[in-house]
């Protein structure tokens, strides 16, 4: 049993006219087991949010605390913070040259269990995530992201998802660009890491559809850097039905 | 790599068709004399010279004595293959056309007191690569080399000649294939510390035939290498592969000229390097020529370099001269950049550390060029160099340690 806690996150970028706040004080506590979605218009931060936990070099914490079963996240470097459970699916993955699918996806199991995996299952398991996300066996010969279209990018953090097998996973916008097939390989994906009982999901979107297939147990309305309301996944549907005006013009 | 990139693509006859002219006058690409004193004394401010350390140079471009003698030869040649140390009198001295093009080049000609020939007769396949190690046993004097390496009409082949040990050194290679022949050609300059090497390779394509020349520079305080390509008839096929790792205090050099001067031939010239530490200096020169007669060509250069610390510099200067419209395409493209914060993070969200995701980006920065090359004794060995070249800088990671342990 884990517990993802962050308190009154704030969170700046260094922009031309100096610094800029994008999260005024996030609080949001996400236990193993609980699925939980953050919904909010573009511009909300919920991206900065994601990026901040896994610890981007771009996000300045000005203040608050972010804390994996009470110690501190935010003293981890990157690759710490991944080592000690956390994973995000990225919304626009970043392309490396040269650098085989099959290559990095073993150095990133290598890193995590501190020592290389059997070659034998290994392979295998490689194998079958990537067929379980309809990406044929030669994908793993590919450089990382070079040339992917978007919907082989998603479905390939997917793949990591399923074989890296963190304590949390944190998916920022995965459903944005997905057909209706894609969509659902993907969620299946992320049903069947939740499905383990004691794995936590902090789902990101900015659409209800991929609701349809993930069912979150609590959803959290993200606006202007903050958790604007929070509730049952009934939220989600009165945002599909009402949108976010409601809560954008509270913020303004 | 965030680094500023430079494309040429020329899509249309009208905006690259360049005056006709039979002669091409260029200061990339004078023309050549076998008579040193035809070449000045350079200063250090010609175009073909600027970016060199004259100081460096060991008087190589001036009147040094280039008598030394201090090296060994050995040899594994492929049974198919002659390979064997002639007088400069044999005829085969000068059959690639090529005229020395600067004063050291035209030096290293007149000092050269023998040649080295590797023939690979007509119609014959080698059954393994020909290695030619070249052992530099003192730099204090001053040397020239010649050699030239002949693949005959319809052979296939691959050379390489090794380059290690301590050496002032100054020579011509001359490449020439026959008629659809097939040749591969790998140097390696793996020299120590206090070498300074200048060469000019120089290749005369057959009808058909296809050369894929592979260029890899590591070792050595200065090491400069032109390396120039003709074609003595049309649908010619000319890979060009580089790679280069230069630290503190190094200077490499590549100077790579492809004179499209037939029809329908095809270069691609691909360089890749890494750079670190303080005042290590790569330069790379990339001219392609398409003459009036290159009628249908194909060429495309390319270089990237990789800036793995503060106080490297990487010079990159592709130049596209066409005379004629003429062709299927022509382009370049040049790239310097350094570690993409980005490839890093991605890397370590999933858990791995930094020194290890850096190293997977150098390798996968490199390893394109690596495969390409084609010869598996060189593949092993250029990921091997490679990897400790990077561990001097970039460091060891956990992972790499304890495999070595």
């Amino acid at each position: 049993m884990s517990t993802l806690e962050i308190r009154d996150l704030h969170v700046s970028v260094a922009t031309e006219d100096g610094a800029k706040e994008i999260l005024k004080g996030v609080d949001l506590t996400v236990k193993s087991g609980e699925t939980h979605a953050i919904m909010g218009p573009n511009g909300s931060g919920k991206s900065t949010l994601a990026y901040s936990i896994a610890g981007h070099p771009k996000y300045e914490i000005t203040s608050g605390s972010v804390t994996l079963d009470g110690v501190d996240v935010l003293d981890m470097t990157v690759d710490e913070r991944a080592r000690a459970g956390l994973f995000l699916a990225m919304q626009y993955p970043v392309e490396i040259p040269g650098v085989s699918v099959a290559n990095f996806l073993r150095a990133a199991k290598t890193a995590l269990d501190g020592e290389a995996p059997s070659l034998r299952t290994w392979v295998k398991d490689v194998n079958g995530a990537l067929e379980r996300m309809t990406l044929d066996k030669t994908f793993s010969q590919r450089s990382v992201n070079e040339g992917f279209s978007g919907g082989e990018k998603k479905r390939h953090e997917i793949a990591q998802l399923e074989l890296l097998n963190p304590k949390f996973a944190i998916l920022d916008e995965t459903d944005s660009g997905l057909d209706i097939d894609a969509l659902r390989i993907v969620s299946e994906g992320v049903n069947r890491f939740s499905a383990q009982g004691d794995r936590g999901v902090l789902l990101i979107t900015h659409y209800t559809r991929i609701l349809r297939y993930i069912k979150p147990d609590f959803v959290h309305v993200f606006v202007a850097g903050k958790v604007a309301d929070s509730g049952g996944a009934e939220l989600a549907e009165e945002l599909e039905a009402n949108g976010y005006d409601k809560y954008t013009k509270a913020a303004v | 790599m965030t680094a500023p990139t430079t494309t040429a693509n020329p899509t249309s006859s009208a905006s690259y068709a360049g005056p006709v002219e039979t002669r091409v006058v260029s200061h990339l690409h004078p023309e050549g004399s076998f008579d040193p004193a035809d070449h000045e004394v350079p200063k250090g401010l010609e175009e073909i010279w600027r970016f060199t350390p004259l100081k460096r140079l060991r008087d190589l471009h001036k009147d040094a004595p280039l008598d030394g003698h201090d090296y060994e030869v050995s040899i594994d040649a492929a049974p198919e293959v002659r390979a064997e140390s002639v007088g400069v009198d044999d005829p085969v001295r000068g059959s690639s056309t090529y005229k020395p093009v600067d004063r050291i080049s035209a030096r290293a000609w007149e000092a050269a007191d023998r040649l080295f020939k590797v023939t690979v007769p007509t119609e014959t396949v080698a059954s393994k690569p020909t290695w030619v190690t070249f052992r530099g046993t003192g730099a204090q004097k001053a040397g020239a080399g010649h050699v030239v390496i002949t693949a005959e009409a319809f052979s296939k082949a691959t050379v390489v000649i090794d380059y290690v040990g301590s050496a002032t050194w100054a020579e011509n290679i001359e490449i020439v294939l026959g008629d659809g022949a097939q040749l591969t050609v790998v140097a390696v300059q793996d020299w120590d510390d206090d070498t300074v090497h200048v060469s000019h390779h120089h290749a005369h394509v057959g009808r058909d035939a296809s050369l894929k020349h592979v260029l890899v520079s590591f070792g050595g305080d200065l090491v400069r290498i032109n390396a120039s390509v003709e074609y003595a008839g049309t649908g010619g096929d000319v890979d060009m592969l580089g790679l280069y790792f230069a630290d503190a205090g190094q200077h490499l050099e590549h100077r790579l000229f492809v004179d499209h001067n037939n029809p329908k031939g095809r270069s691609k010239v691909e360089y890749k390097g890494a750079l670190q530490g303080k005042d290590a200096h790569t330069v790379w020169i990339g001219d392609v020529l398409i003459r009036k007669e290159g009628v249908g060509i194909e060429t495309y250069e390319s270089n990237d370099n990789l800036v793995l610390t503060d106080g490297a510099r990487a010079d990159s200067v592709p130049n596209l001269e066409i005379e004629t419209g003429e062709i299927e395409g022509a382009g370049h493209a040049s790239t310097t950049g350094r570690f993409d914060d980005l490839h890093l993070f991605y890397l370590q969200s999933r858990g791995i550390p930094e020194v290890e995701a850096r190293r997977l980006v150098v390798h996968g920065f490199f390893n394109d060029v690596i495969r390409r090359t084609g010869v598996p004794e060189i593949q092993d060995r250029l990921l091997q160099t490679v990897e400790a070249e990077l561990a001097k800088h970039v460091g060891v990671s956990d992972a790499v340690a304890s495999r070595e342990a």
